[in-house]
């Protein structure tokens, strides 16, 4: 097991994503150096891939930017490896499969661990598909973290059952992005999780307000922001560390 | 692998979010019920003779295997189907397939913009909903079948991101389809994607070769000794291929299409060029660097302008049962020009990388050997932009 319950242990968490080398590591760097000192429990940071299909217009703009930017799988390792230096919280990778696949699975999971990654999200890796990577995963302690939709129906309870780290609920149906309102019905399928496992979950996509993140936080163990954090970084480029900051405080505050 | 569905050797699987898992499995167990329903299958075949117009023509090419001087030619005419290619096999099972799983809307990709016609025709036909995502690269090079899906009441959406092609026409898709499943079938239009796609289009695609080899047996009483397609995503060569798969005889021979050459990075021949990976719902053969970041490819040809290729095609190639060959925009322009010259029939730019081929490797057999192209759709499409490829300032 990682360390990615600590995140849950002091109330309600915090997830901040960003996408690594948007507009570059530096900038990055700082960002999330920022959100962690104004309350963030745990990071989520995206390796860019050039065609991410789970992602909103806001999200692909990043990975678009980071790619342009010049940033690779190797480069984003070091500079892990370099935030963890005075960066203690759970940090978790979010990318896609053939980012995992075509660095070597085995190569990759070991440089995770050597840099201090905890967990890893891979949007287009679902329960059926998960022997791909879990096996290599479970050898160097990393957390492959399971995510469940508004359609998951009768398959929430065998997800949950093998799920490890925390579960990633996704809010509603499509892809990454704020949204002005989220109708799923969250209560019973946070139940419906919670019947089967002891991890603790977390609901994203959509949330971008903190009346938004103070509602999902009542029904889940935290809630997972990154387009609206992406949507700042966009805005204010290589001066995105303080506006970032500013708004993880307060969205902190109201879960 | 224990829970991973849709295999061929190591290829194929269900690459996709959460969200659409539910979608792929009922996709699944309504079409595992329905391919073996008799009412399916006749309202299907109603469909396919009298709608489509099947079965289409085994062409003997006289003069072409004249002027080559090896091996006896035929054209399977796909291109004489209506909407002018093979796209529409697939397109009327899937909608009827939507159709009987109370679907109401059917959402695709397109590249050259023929599965996209072929959707929109199928949506119209039978009163669908309909909308097509095309990259706006392709809504510019193939601007005439841009209006004819409108015509047919289909709204075409431009895709701007990435490469604004077809691999970012299909992401965009995929995203569509995660933002509304409920009403909405998403009807992919090649032998790939996540499982149970490559199997579903293939079985609807597999009437190309069920019908050569009757129609071959009947001209000549025996089986052609090589079939020719072309390959993008693969759907149209799948098809050629599946009867003849067991027929060790018959050499299966797929054209990719080589852009400006495979030693140049303007090509999106994958098998030649690619590597593994994981992309699209599927593992298979992908043009990517090596960070696995896929690669913006180049062909002339919209059609076969993608990333990747369909699960069964790597497994065909990993085996050594099929042959994947290159074949450059040069050589299926001068194909594209000479099958019009030569036999009156102008094909798919598509087609013609396969025509390319077989003009290389007919003269080399003998001459009471047999060999097959597939042409997968009509030329009429790629008139004016390989005018303007030979310089002349035509616009549709």
């Amino acid at each position: 097991m990682s360390k990615i319950h600590t995140a849950f242990e002091k109330g309600k968490a915090f997830i901040a994503f960003v996408t690594c080398g948007d507009p570059d590591l530096e900038t990055t760097a700082e960002v999330v150096r920022s959100a962690v000192a104004n309350g963030a429990d745990l990071v989520e940071l995206g390796i860019p891939f050039s065609d991410p299909t789970a992602e909103g217009p806001v999200i692909q703009g990043a990975n678009l930017r980071a790619l342009a930017g010049g940033v690779t799988t190797d480069k984003i390792f070091d500079f892990v490896k370099d935030l963890r230096k005075d960066v203690a919280i759970p940090l978790v990778f979010m990318t896609y499969a053939n980012v995992v696949f075509s660095y070597d699975a085995e190569k990759f999971m070991a440089r995770c661990r050597d840099c201090g990654i905890d967990g890893l999200i891979l949007p287009d890796l679902p329960f059926e598909e998960k022997e791909e990577f879990l096996p290599i995963c479970r050898k160097v302690g990393l957390d492959l973290i399971s995510m469940i939709a508004p359609t998951s129906e009768d398959r929430i309870q065998k997800i949950a059952k093998e799920a490890e780290g925390f579960l990633y609920i996704v809010s509603s149906l499509g892809v990454t992005g704020t949204r002005s309102e989220i109708k799923t019905d969250l209560e019973s399928i946070v139940a419906h999780v919670r019947a089967n496992t002891k991890i603790p979950c977390a609901i994203g996509f959509g949330i971008s307000t903190p009346e938004q993140a103070g509602k999902m936080a009542a029904v889940a163990d935290g809630v997972i922001v990154g387009s609206a954090i992406v949507k700042l970084i966009e805005k204010h480029g290589k001066d995105a560390a303080g506006p970032v900051g500013e708004f993880v405080r307060v969205m902190k505050e109201a879960l | 692998m224990n829970n991973s569905k849709g295999r061929f050797g190591i290829h194929g699987g269900q690459y996709i979010p959460e969200t659409l898992m539910n979608a792929v499995q009922e996709l699944e167990e309504a079409y595992e019920f329905y391919k073996n329903d008799p009412a399916f299958n006749r309202e299907l075949t109603d469909l396919l003779n009298n709608y489509a117009g099947r079965p289409s023509r085994l062409y003997y090419a006289e003069k072409m295997t004249r002027d080559l001087g090896g091996a006896k030619i035929y054209c399977k005419r796909e291109d004489l189907n209506h909407t002018g290619a093979h796209k529409i096999n697939n397109v009327l099972g899937q909608a009827l397939l939507a159709k009987k799983m109370g679907k109401t809307r059917l959402i695709a990709e397109t590249g050259a913009g023929q599965h996209g016609v072929a959707t929109a025709t199928a949506a119209a036909l039978m009163d669908m909903e309909c909308v097509v995502f095309m990259g706006e690269e392709d809504t510019k090079r193939q601007a005439l079948n841009v209006y004819r899906m409108r015509l047919l009441g289909a709204r075409v959406i431009p895709v701007t991101t990435g490469t604004r092609t077809l691999k970012d026409a299909v992401s965009e898709a995929m995203r569509e389809w995660t933002s509304r499943i409920a009403d909405t079938h998403y009807c992919l239009g090649s032998v790939m994607g996540p499982h149970p796609f490559p199997t579903i289009v293939r079985d609807f695609q597999a009437v190309i070769s069920r019908e050569i080899k009757e129609q071959m047996l009947r001209a000549e009483g025996r089986l052609p000794d090589a079939v020719i397609a072309c390959v993008g995503g693969g759907s149209n060569a799948i098809g050629s291929f599946y009867h003849f798969i067991e027929d060790q005889s018959v050499r299966l021979i797929g054209c990719e299409a080589a852009g400006r050459g495979i030693y140049t990075k303007e090509t999106a021949a994958t098998v030649n060029t690619g590597r593994l990976g994981i992309f699209h719902g599927m593992k298979s053969y992908f043009c990517q660097d090596e960070f696995g970041q896929i690669a913006p490819v180049y062909s002339i040809s919209a059609g076969l302008d993608y990333p990747g290729v369909g699960p069964e095609h790597a497994y065909l190639h990993d085996i050594g049962r099929a042959e994947y060959v290159p074949v450059t925009d040069e050589e299926a322009v001068e194909a594209f020009e000479y099958l019009s010259k030569t036999e009156g029939i102008i094909p798919a730019i598509e087609s013609a990388h396969a025509v390319a081929y077989a003009r290389k490797l007919a003269p080399q057999m003998k001459k009471d050997q047999i060999l097959v192209i597939t042409i997968s759709g009509r030329g009429d499409k790629d008139c004016a932009a390989i005018a303007r490829y030979r310089g002349e300032n035509i616009h549709e």
